[in-house]
Protein backbone atom coordinates (compact mmCIF):
# COMPACT_ATOMS: atom_id res chain seq x y z
CA UNK A 1 0.00 0.00 0.00
CA UNK A 2 0.82 3.85 0.04
CA UNK A 3 2.06 4.93 3.45
CA UNK A 4 1.61 8.19 4.36
CA UNK A 5 1.68 10.44 7.31
CA UNK A 6 0.07 13.55 8.65
CA UNK A 7 1.89 16.83 7.70
CA UNK A 8 2.86 19.21 10.91
CA UNK A 9 -0.43 21.15 11.99
CA UNK A 10 1.76 24.34 11.43
CA UNK A 11 1.70 23.73 7.91
CA UNK A 12 -1.73 22.53 7.61
CA UNK A 13 -2.83 25.80 9.43
CA UNK A 14 -1.38 27.83 6.79
CA UNK A 15 -2.06 26.28 4.08
CA UNK A 16 -6.31 27.05 5.44
CA UNK A 17 -5.56 29.90 7.32
CA UNK A 18 -7.87 31.99 5.23
CA UNK A 19 -10.96 29.71 4.26
CA UNK A 20 -14.17 30.35 6.02
CA UNK A 21 -15.10 26.39 5.15
CA UNK A 22 -12.74 23.82 4.79
CA UNK A 23 -14.38 20.24 3.75
CA UNK A 24 -11.57 17.45 5.02
CA UNK A 25 -11.52 14.43 2.56
CA UNK A 26 -11.02 11.45 3.68
CA UNK A 27 -9.26 8.21 1.60
CA UNK A 28 -11.10 4.64 2.18
CA UNK A 29 -8.00 3.27 0.13
CA UNK A 30 -4.63 2.66 1.24
CA UNK A 31 -4.37 5.72 3.95
CA UNK A 32 -7.08 4.22 6.03
CA UNK A 33 -5.25 0.74 6.64
CA UNK A 34 -1.90 2.85 7.47
CA UNK A 35 -3.82 5.19 9.98
CA UNK A 36 -2.62 8.56 8.16
CA UNK A 37 -5.75 9.30 6.16
CA UNK A 38 -9.10 7.36 6.68
CA UNK A 39 -12.20 8.74 8.09
CA UNK A 40 -11.34 8.74 11.47
CA UNK A 41 -7.62 10.43 11.07
CA UNK A 42 -9.70 13.06 9.13
CA UNK A 43 -11.80 13.85 12.31
CA UNK A 44 -9.56 13.98 14.62
CA UNK A 45 -7.82 16.90 11.86
CA UNK A 46 -11.01 18.31 11.32
CA UNK A 47 -11.21 18.64 14.69
CA UNK A 48 -7.45 19.46 15.34
CA UNK A 49 -7.99 22.60 12.29
CA UNK A 50 -10.70 24.20 14.34
CA UNK A 51 -8.96 24.79 17.06
CA UNK A 52 -5.69 25.81 15.44
CA UNK A 53 -7.97 28.14 13.98
CA UNK A 54 -9.36 29.23 17.02
CA UNK A 55 -6.31 29.82 19.01
CA UNK A 56 -5.77 32.18 15.91
CA UNK A 57 -8.90 34.02 16.36
CA UNK A 58 -10.56 32.64 12.90
CA UNK A 59 -13.83 31.52 13.01
CA UNK A 60 -13.95 29.03 10.34
CA UNK A 61 -16.72 26.05 9.65
CA UNK A 62 -14.78 22.36 9.14
CA UNK A 63 -16.82 19.56 7.67
CA UNK A 64 -15.63 16.31 6.61
CA UNK A 65 -16.36 13.71 3.80
CA UNK A 66 -15.15 10.49 2.29
CA UNK A 67 -14.49 8.86 -0.35
CA UNK A 68 -14.09 4.84 -1.52
CA UNK A 69 -10.79 6.45 -3.35
CA UNK A 70 -9.49 9.76 -4.53
CA UNK A 71 -7.49 7.97 -6.77
CA UNK A 72 -10.87 7.17 -9.41
CA UNK A 73 -12.42 9.70 -11.66
CA UNK A 74 -16.07 8.41 -10.83
CA UNK A 75 -15.36 8.53 -7.21
CA UNK A 76 -13.89 12.32 -7.57
CA UNK A 77 -17.19 13.28 -9.24
CA UNK A 78 -19.07 12.69 -6.08
CA UNK A 79 -17.29 15.36 -4.22
CA UNK A 80 -19.98 17.46 -5.90
CA UNK A 81 -22.32 15.91 -2.88
CA UNK A 82 -20.56 18.94 -0.77
CA UNK A 83 -20.88 21.46 -3.05
CA UNK A 84 -21.34 25.43 -1.59
CA UNK A 85 -20.00 24.19 1.18
CA UNK A 86 -16.59 24.14 1.43
CA UNK A 87 -13.80 27.20 0.01
CA UNK A 88 -11.29 24.54 -0.05
CA UNK A 89 -10.87 20.55 0.35
CA UNK A 90 -8.21 19.49 2.26
CA UNK A 91 -7.35 15.80 1.36
CA UNK A 92 -6.23 13.01 3.66
CA UNK A 93 -5.41 11.05 0.25
CA UNK A 94 -1.69 10.54 -0.61
CA UNK A 95 -0.42 12.31 -3.00
CA UNK A 96 -2.37 10.98 -6.18
CA UNK A 97 -5.75 11.48 -4.43
CA UNK A 98 -4.54 15.61 -4.47
CA UNK A 99 -3.51 14.98 -7.94
CA UNK A 100 -6.70 13.70 -8.96
CA UNK A 101 -8.69 15.99 -7.43
CA UNK A 102 -6.56 19.06 -8.81
CA UNK A 103 -6.92 16.94 -12.85
CA UNK A 104 -10.28 16.96 -12.09
CA UNK A 105 -11.60 19.63 -10.53
CA UNK A 106 -10.70 23.13 -11.96
CA UNK A 107 -13.09 24.99 -9.62
CA UNK A 108 -11.72 22.98 -6.43
CA UNK A 109 -8.66 24.19 -4.16
CA UNK A 110 -6.96 21.46 -3.11
CA UNK A 111 -4.61 20.96 -0.31
CA UNK A 112 -2.62 18.01 1.01
CA UNK A 113 -2.90 17.28 4.38
CA UNK A 114 -0.69 14.35 4.29
CA UNK A 115 3.15 13.60 3.09
CA UNK A 116 3.41 10.63 0.96
CA UNK A 117 5.94 8.72 2.47
CA UNK A 118 6.75 4.88 0.86
CA UNK A 119 5.08 1.85 -0.26
CA UNK A 120 5.46 -0.49 2.34
CA UNK A 121 3.65 -2.52 4.58
CA UNK A 122 2.86 -2.99 8.46
CA UNK A 123 5.71 -4.75 10.02
CA UNK A 124 4.47 -5.07 13.22
CA UNK A 125 1.16 -3.17 14.65
CA UNK A 126 1.67 0.79 14.15
CA UNK A 127 4.95 0.35 12.44
CA UNK A 128 5.88 0.30 8.32
CA UNK A 129 8.49 -0.33 6.44
CA UNK A 130 9.04 0.49 3.14
CA UNK A 131 9.22 -2.22 0.60
CA UNK A 132 8.66 -0.94 -2.83
CA UNK A 133 10.09 1.67 -4.95
CA UNK A 134 8.24 1.45 -8.32
CA UNK A 135 11.20 1.91 -9.72
CA UNK A 136 9.52 -0.22 -12.91
CA UNK A 137 11.71 -2.89 -13.37
CA UNK A 138 10.96 -5.77 -10.94
CA UNK A 139 14.48 -8.05 -9.99
CA UNK A 140 12.72 -9.48 -7.19
CA UNK A 141 12.95 -13.19 -9.33
CA UNK A 142 16.65 -12.45 -9.20
CA UNK A 143 16.99 -11.66 -5.24
CA UNK A 144 14.98 -13.88 -3.24
CA UNK A 145 11.87 -11.10 -3.54
CA UNK A 146 13.53 -9.30 -1.50
CA UNK A 147 14.01 -5.79 -3.06
CA UNK A 148 17.62 -3.89 -2.74
CA UNK A 149 16.36 -0.85 -4.70
CA UNK A 150 13.91 0.45 -1.67
CA UNK A 151 15.89 -1.57 0.98
CA UNK A 152 19.31 -1.22 0.38
CA UNK A 153 20.42 2.04 1.51
CA UNK A 154 22.64 2.50 -2.15
CA UNK A 155 20.14 0.96 -3.89
CA UNK A 156 22.92 -1.73 -4.59
CA UNK A 157 22.34 -4.04 -7.72
CA UNK A 158 25.38 -5.97 -6.99
CA UNK A 159 25.55 -5.94 -3.29
CA UNK A 160 26.60 -6.31 -0.17
CA UNK A 161 28.78 -3.44 -0.22
CA UNK A 162 30.90 -4.57 2.68
CA UNK A 163 29.97 -1.82 4.96
CA UNK A 164 27.46 -4.08 6.32
CA UNK A 165 27.93 -6.07 9.66
CA UNK A 166 26.47 -8.97 10.79
CA UNK A 167 23.54 -8.33 8.94
CA UNK A 168 22.63 -4.77 9.65
CA UNK A 169 23.04 -1.75 7.42
CA UNK A 170 26.54 0.50 7.93
CA UNK A 171 24.12 3.93 8.04
CA UNK A 172 22.18 2.03 10.88
CA UNK A 173 22.68 -0.92 12.92
CA UNK A 174 18.48 -0.69 13.32
CA UNK A 175 18.01 -1.18 9.27
CA UNK A 176 18.57 -4.92 7.99
CA UNK A 177 21.44 -5.43 5.21
CA UNK A 178 18.99 -6.59 2.67
CA UNK A 179 21.90 -8.10 0.95
CA UNK A 180 22.67 -10.12 3.07
CA UNK A 181 18.97 -11.55 3.76
CA UNK A 182 19.03 -12.22 0.10
CA UNK A 183 22.02 -14.11 0.38
CA UNK A 184 20.97 -16.26 3.70
CA UNK A 185 17.70 -17.13 1.54
CA UNK A 186 18.75 -17.11 -1.95
CA UNK A 187 21.44 -19.89 0.28
CA UNK A 188 18.41 -21.43 1.90
CA UNK A 189 16.70 -22.42 -1.36
CA UNK A 190 20.11 -23.51 -2.80
CA UNK A 191 20.56 -20.60 -5.34
CA UNK A 192 23.25 -19.03 -3.70
CA UNK A 193 25.26 -19.20 -7.00
CA UNK A 194 23.07 -16.34 -8.05
CA UNK A 195 24.85 -14.30 -6.09
CA UNK A 196 27.53 -14.24 -8.42
CA UNK A 197 25.77 -12.94 -11.45
CA UNK A 198 26.61 -9.24 -12.13
CA UNK A 199 23.60 -7.68 -12.45
CA UNK A 200 24.26 -4.80 -15.76
CA UNK A 201 24.15 -1.30 -15.55
CA UNK A 202 20.55 -0.33 -15.58
CA UNK A 203 18.47 1.96 -17.48
CA UNK A 204 16.34 3.62 -14.58
CA UNK A 205 14.35 5.43 -17.08
CA UNK A 206 11.57 3.17 -16.02
CA UNK A 207 11.95 4.50 -12.52
CA UNK A 208 10.50 8.39 -13.37
CA UNK A 209 14.05 9.57 -14.41
CA UNK A 210 12.43 9.68 -17.45
CA UNK A 211 9.67 11.52 -16.92
CA UNK A 212 5.99 10.92 -15.42
CA UNK A 213 5.61 7.23 -16.31
CA UNK A 214 2.27 6.46 -17.88
CA UNK A 215 0.41 2.50 -18.46
CA UNK A 216 -2.00 1.59 -21.27
CA UNK A 217 -3.50 -1.19 -21.19
CA UNK A 218 -5.55 -1.16 -24.89
CA UNK A 219 -7.19 -4.12 -24.36
CA UNK A 220 -9.05 -2.04 -21.26
CA UNK A 221 -9.49 1.34 -23.20
CA UNK A 222 -13.08 2.17 -25.02
CA UNK B 1 -4.30 35.52 36.94
CA UNK B 2 -7.15 33.86 38.78
CA UNK B 3 -10.13 32.11 36.88
CA UNK B 4 -12.24 29.49 37.13
CA UNK B 5 -10.87 26.77 35.16
CA UNK B 6 -13.12 24.37 32.99
CA UNK B 7 -11.41 20.88 33.52
CA UNK B 8 -13.06 17.47 31.80
CA UNK B 9 -12.09 14.07 33.38
CA UNK B 10 -12.64 10.84 31.49
CA UNK B 11 -13.16 8.27 34.46
CA UNK B 12 -12.76 4.17 33.93
CA UNK B 13 -16.01 2.77 35.25
CA UNK B 14 -13.91 0.65 37.63
CA UNK B 15 -11.58 4.10 39.06
CA UNK B 16 -14.24 5.80 39.79
CA UNK B 17 -17.18 3.35 40.83
CA UNK B 18 -17.11 4.86 44.02
CA UNK B 19 -17.32 8.55 43.02
CA UNK B 20 -20.86 7.90 42.55
CA UNK B 21 -21.95 7.01 45.83
CA UNK B 22 -24.25 9.29 47.90
CA UNK B 23 -24.36 11.08 44.77
CA UNK B 24 -21.34 12.34 44.65
CA UNK B 25 -21.39 14.01 47.84
CA UNK B 26 -18.43 12.15 49.53
CA UNK B 27 -16.28 13.26 46.52
CA UNK B 28 -17.10 17.27 47.21
CA UNK B 29 -16.78 16.48 51.48
CA UNK B 30 -12.83 14.75 50.31
CA UNK B 31 -12.29 18.32 48.68
CA UNK B 32 -12.47 16.83 44.79
CA UNK B 33 -12.20 20.27 42.98
CA UNK B 34 -15.51 21.39 41.31
CA UNK B 35 -14.28 22.40 38.49
CA UNK B 36 -13.67 19.16 37.21
CA UNK B 37 -17.13 17.98 35.18
CA UNK B 38 -16.48 13.78 34.76
CA UNK B 39 -17.45 11.83 32.10
CA UNK B 40 -17.35 7.64 33.22
CA UNK B 41 -16.90 4.92 30.68
CA UNK B 42 -16.65 1.74 30.29
CA UNK B 43 -13.13 2.14 29.71
CA UNK B 44 -10.56 4.21 29.27
CA UNK B 45 -9.52 2.35 26.13
CA UNK B 46 -12.58 3.58 24.58
CA UNK B 47 -11.94 6.85 24.78
CA UNK B 48 -10.96 8.28 21.16
CA UNK B 49 -8.81 10.65 20.31
CA UNK B 50 -11.63 12.72 18.47
CA UNK B 51 -13.36 12.63 22.29
CA UNK B 52 -10.30 14.44 23.86
CA UNK B 53 -10.32 16.87 21.48
CA UNK B 54 -13.66 17.57 21.38
CA UNK B 55 -13.41 18.59 25.05
CA UNK B 56 -11.11 20.92 24.44
CA UNK B 57 -13.55 21.95 21.39
CA UNK B 58 -16.33 22.21 23.92
CA UNK B 59 -14.50 24.52 25.74
CA UNK B 60 -12.20 22.71 28.39
CA UNK B 61 -9.27 24.47 29.67
CA UNK B 62 -7.42 21.16 30.53
CA UNK B 63 -8.42 17.01 30.18
CA UNK B 64 -7.66 14.41 31.93
CA UNK B 65 -8.01 10.39 31.95
CA UNK B 66 -8.22 8.23 34.90
CA UNK B 67 -7.48 4.44 34.41
CA UNK B 68 -6.86 1.52 35.89
CA UNK B 69 -2.99 0.82 36.72
CA UNK B 70 -0.61 0.00 33.76
CA UNK B 71 -0.63 -3.56 34.79
CA UNK B 72 -3.69 -4.11 36.57
CA UNK B 73 -6.45 -2.94 33.67
CA UNK B 74 -9.83 -4.98 34.02
CA UNK B 75 -9.54 -4.72 30.17
CA UNK B 76 -5.98 -5.92 29.97
CA UNK B 77 -4.71 -3.25 28.33
CA UNK B 78 -7.60 -0.50 27.69
CA UNK B 79 -5.43 2.06 30.10
CA UNK B 80 -2.57 1.73 28.00
CA UNK B 81 -4.32 2.52 24.77
CA UNK B 82 -5.97 5.87 26.77
CA UNK B 83 -2.36 6.91 27.95
CA UNK B 84 -1.14 6.53 24.34
CA UNK B 85 -4.63 8.49 22.65
CA UNK B 86 -3.42 11.13 25.60
CA UNK B 87 -0.06 11.05 24.33
CA UNK B 88 -0.86 11.34 20.61
CA UNK B 89 -3.37 14.65 21.87
CA UNK B 90 -0.02 16.14 24.16
CA UNK B 91 1.59 16.09 20.57
CA UNK B 92 -1.11 17.84 18.51
CA UNK B 93 -1.85 20.80 21.30
CA UNK B 94 2.58 21.01 20.91
CA UNK B 95 2.48 21.11 17.28
CA UNK B 96 -0.15 23.92 17.95
CA UNK B 97 1.77 25.81 20.11
CA UNK B 98 -0.54 24.99 22.69
CA UNK B 99 0.67 23.50 26.99
CA UNK B 100 0.85 19.64 26.42
CA UNK B 101 0.24 19.72 29.83
CA UNK B 102 -3.30 20.49 29.52
CA UNK B 103 -3.90 17.05 28.95
CA UNK B 104 -2.70 14.38 31.22
CA UNK B 105 -3.27 10.24 32.07
CA UNK B 106 -3.47 8.99 35.46
CA UNK B 107 -3.06 5.27 36.50
CA UNK B 108 -5.04 4.62 39.86
CA UNK B 109 -6.12 2.02 41.55
CA UNK B 110 -9.70 1.01 42.04
CA UNK B 111 -11.89 2.45 43.53
CA UNK B 112 -12.34 6.10 45.44
CA UNK B 113 -8.96 6.25 47.13
CA UNK B 114 -7.48 9.44 48.46
CA UNK B 115 -4.88 9.24 44.70
CA UNK B 116 -8.40 10.05 43.39
CA UNK B 117 -8.83 13.48 44.98
CA UNK B 118 -5.11 14.02 44.78
CA UNK B 119 -5.40 14.33 41.09
CA UNK B 120 -8.05 15.94 40.73
CA UNK B 121 -6.32 18.60 43.17
CA UNK B 122 -3.11 18.59 40.88
CA UNK B 123 -4.80 18.69 37.70
CA UNK B 124 -6.68 22.10 39.04
CA UNK B 125 -4.08 23.57 40.34
CA UNK B 126 -1.82 23.06 37.01
CA UNK B 127 -4.61 24.41 34.85
CA UNK B 128 -5.00 27.44 37.28
CA UNK B 129 -1.71 28.02 36.74
CA UNK B 130 -1.44 27.60 32.90
CA UNK B 131 -4.80 30.11 32.92
CA UNK B 132 -7.62 29.78 30.33
CA UNK B 133 -7.25 27.70 26.80
CA UNK B 134 -6.10 29.69 24.01
CA UNK B 135 -8.74 27.98 22.01
CA UNK B 136 -11.15 30.32 24.10
CA UNK B 137 -10.79 33.49 21.54
CA UNK B 138 -13.93 32.72 19.56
Amino acid sequence: MIVAERKPMAEIIEMVKDCKKVLVLACRGCVTVCSAGGEREAAILASLVRLGLKKEGREVEVIEGSLVRQCDREYIDSIDQWQGQYDAILSTACGVGVNFIANLRQKDMVYPALNTTFFGGSTEQGVWMEQCAGCGDCVLHLTGGLCPVARCAKSLMNGPCGGSVEGRCEINRDVECIWQSIHDRLGAFGRSAQMEVIAPIRDWSTAGHGGPRKTVRKDLTV
Amino acid sequence: MSFDPKITLFSCHYTSQQSCAEGGHELQQLGFPASISMVRVPCTGKVQVTSLLKAFEDGADGVYVVGCPVDGCHNVKGSVRAARRVGAVQKALAELDVESERIAMYHLPRGLQPQFIAAGVEMDQKIRDLGPSPFHKI
